[in-house]
């Protein structure tokens, strides 16, 4: 039982991994773009999330009306002023800048909000749980987070297969050069695609901020764990990376059964497992020439 | 037409490397008798100045010639650096013996690492790399023998049996840091100007193209990482040498080995010798000025990286390079027009002469 129980938990974290790698999933696929500051925005939303809370006195999930749009906007500035700059054949200048991006944005968000570790709190949603037998509970706000992350795969899914939008965003996957050429702007294509990541990511950014402590420095872990499940998926498939999420979610859950220290070494290593058995990850779509 | 071809000459040294050498042996020499007229604080600085030269060296010569762009070289910084506590506490050697150790000790845990990550390419190698250092960093803060997550000291007695007196403990870690900068930049200077030189330089210019004129692009690749994990562990033994005690967190640190060193070869220069060079000043010139600014120099380093990257990528030794062409480590190989021995203009000479 404990063990289904803790199996159970780290499904529902592993949802919350999905939103984390959901964005980064998203701009790979459009622009092949591999955004290392991708955990620190997290961050960065986490914090926007903290202050309007703060400031304003609403609940963290009424701030999401905000914030959503405010990160979608700061994506899009993002790629049109600095990462269109970057994108070409060589894959130096888009990493180092990134990489540049993520210590800044780390270390203003240091200056601004010091070294404290925060948490937004949700009131009455914190502690509700939907009790299933004798020892299992689950946290409605855990099963929100992870119905939440299907539900953004799902649109994203719809979107990127059903709207013009959509057939811009696979058309400069496949070919940027001649969706060009068919009269797609290509610059205006991949700040949509990083508004639409960073959407996803302010509504990580939140959930992770109600779930757990947060402070300025843990922005490179959550890159990693978004890398991870993104890895394990495969890359290019959003339903993949879902799977990935809740891959890491367990192993990260059953390694801290086994010892204390053991929860994110446990996923690190299932990752790598995953990586030498499978190194194309579980559901490949696209691949990374 | 023979003698023709003969009037052009492969030369590789360049004026500014004849007299820069020159000027590199002066210096080099007043650094060595540094001990016996500067003060211990200049000797400290110096230390550190030369083990970010030595590592901006290695990460140059991964992501600048062979393309192996590692965000995570903390790993073998910290696996250098707990192998020195291993040999000098446990296994009775010798500190400064235990440098190279710890190098070959690094090296050895660069293979199967490089097993792993050599499965991902370009950025999600990077990423990779950064996940692998991690576990590193994590896996130690389980072992007990070596402090767990809160760390180690070197203890009084191993300390004192570097040498005796602390003037000479210090004077000798000294020594060791300028003969690491020193190697690292022969090292990387003459791996360049050999055969593998020519083919991490085709492997920089073009993947295809290098692999497409026989290149071994994958086993270049792996060398390249073992031999930088080499330099980086025995780097890492003298860092530690000098704070005597080591921690997982300061050992495997992201930002101290790797996000500063990036920002040195970025904004020095990527794919130059003097590059690092530079950056490395520039990197001890703006923390000094920014020392009472909290954070802030990796704010305003982080944004001369990125704004470097954006326009100039070359960085600021590139950009010196150009404007007076101008090449202190000679790696390239040019063609010299040699008028001495070109025999049309020697004959037109001799037919001068014997006109009256």
């Amino acid at each position: 039982m404990e063990w289904l129980d803790a199996i159970i938990q780290g499904v529902l974290l592993g949802g919350l991994y999905a939103l984390f790698a959901t964005g980064l999933s998203l701009i790979f696929g459009v622009m092949r773009l591999v955004n290392i500051a991708h955990g620190d925005l997290i961050v960065l939303a986490a914090f926007l999330g903290l202050a309007m809370v703060n400031g304003t006195g609403v609940h963290p999930l009424i701030s999401l009306i905000v914030i959503v749009p405010v990160m979608a906007g700061i994506g899009y500035a993002l790629q049109r002023g600095i990462l269109n700059l970057t994108l070409g054949r060589d894959i130096l200048p888009p990493l180092l800048v990134t990489f540049g991006l993520s210590i800044i944005i780390q270390n203003v968000l240091l200056e601004v909000f010091s070294a404290d570790t925060q948490r937004l709190k949700a009131g009455a949603l914190e502690t509700a749980s939907i009790a299933i037998g004798e020892q299992i509970a689950i946290g409605w706000f855990p099963l929100i987070v992870f119905l939440s992350a299907v539900g953004v795969i799902a649109i994203l899914q719809l979107v990127l297969f059903r709207t013009r939008l959509g057939t811009a965003f696979r058309a400069t996957s496949d070919d940027h050069e001649t969706a060009a050429l068919m009269g797609i702007d290509n610059r205006h294509v991949f700040a949509l695609a990083m508004a639409l990541a960073l959407a996803v990511v302010a509504l990580a950014g939140t959930f992770m901020a109600i779930r757990t402590n947060f402070s300025p420095a843990i922005g490179p872990a959550r890159l990693l764990y978004a890398f991870e499940a993104v890895i394990i998926g495969g890359l290019g498939s959003l339903w993949g990376t879902l799977a990935g999420g809740v891959i890491l979610g367990v192993a990260q859950a059953i390694g801290a059964k086994f010892h204390p220290g053991g929860q994110i070494l446990a996923g690190h290593v299932a990752f790598l497992i995953v990586l030498v058995l499978r190194p194309n990850g579980l559901f490949p779509r696209t691949r990374d020439r | 037409m023979s003698e023709d071809a003969a009037a052009y000459r492969v030369a590789r040294g360049t004026a500014a490397s004849r007299y820069g050498a020159l000027v590199a042996v002066a210096g080099l020499a007043v650094l060595i008798s540094l001990p016996f007229w500067g003060g211990r604080a200049d000797m400290r600085t110096i230390v550190e100045i030369a083990y970010y030269l030595a590592l901006a060296q290695l990460w140059n010569l991964l992501a600048g010639y062979a393309g192996l762009v590692s965000v995570g070289q903390q790993a073998f910084l910290g696996l250098g650096g707990y192998a020195l506590f291993v040999f000098a506490i446990h296994a009775g050697v010798h500190p400064l013996a235990a440098i190279p150790l710890a190098g070959i000790a690094a090296a050895l845990f660069a293979v199967p690492t490089a097993f792993i990550v050599f499965r991902l390419r370009g950025a999600y190698f990077a990423i990779g790399t950064w996940v692998v250092a991690e576990v590193y960093m994590l896996s130690f803060a389980q072992i007990s023998a070596l402090g767990g997550g809160s760390g180690i000291s070197l203890p009084a007695a191993v300390v004192k049996g570097i040498a005796a007196g602390r003037m000479w403990r210090e004077t000798t870690i000294y020594w060791t840091g300028l003969a690491i900068a020193v190697g690292a930049i022969a090292l990387v200077y003459l791996l360049l100007r050999s055969r593998h030189g020519l083919a991490l330089t085709a492997i920089r210019d073009s993947e295809e193209a290098s692999g497409s004129l026989g290149v071994d692009n994958f086993r270049t690749k792996i060398w390249v990482y073992i031999v930088a994990a080499f330099g980086t562990g025995m780097v890492g033994a003298l860092v530690f040498l000098t704070k005597l005690r080591i921690s997982p967190e300061a050992g495997f640190n992201v930002i101290d080995w790797t996000a500063n060193v990036i920002f040195i070869v970025v904004i020095g220069g990527i794919g130059t010798i003097e590059g690092p060079i530079v950056g490395v000043i520039v990197f001890f010139v703006l923390r000094e000025l920014l020392a009472d600014f909290g954070s802030w120099y990796l704010i305003v380093l982080g944004a001369a990286a990125v704004l470097m990257m954006l326009r100039a990528p070359q960085g600021i030794w590139g950009l010196i390079a150009e404007r007076f062409d101008l090449r202190f480590f000679p790696v390239q190989r040019r063609l010299v027009f040699d008028p001495a021995s070109f025999s049309f203009v020697a004959e037109t000479q001799e037919e001068d002469k014997r006109k009256p």
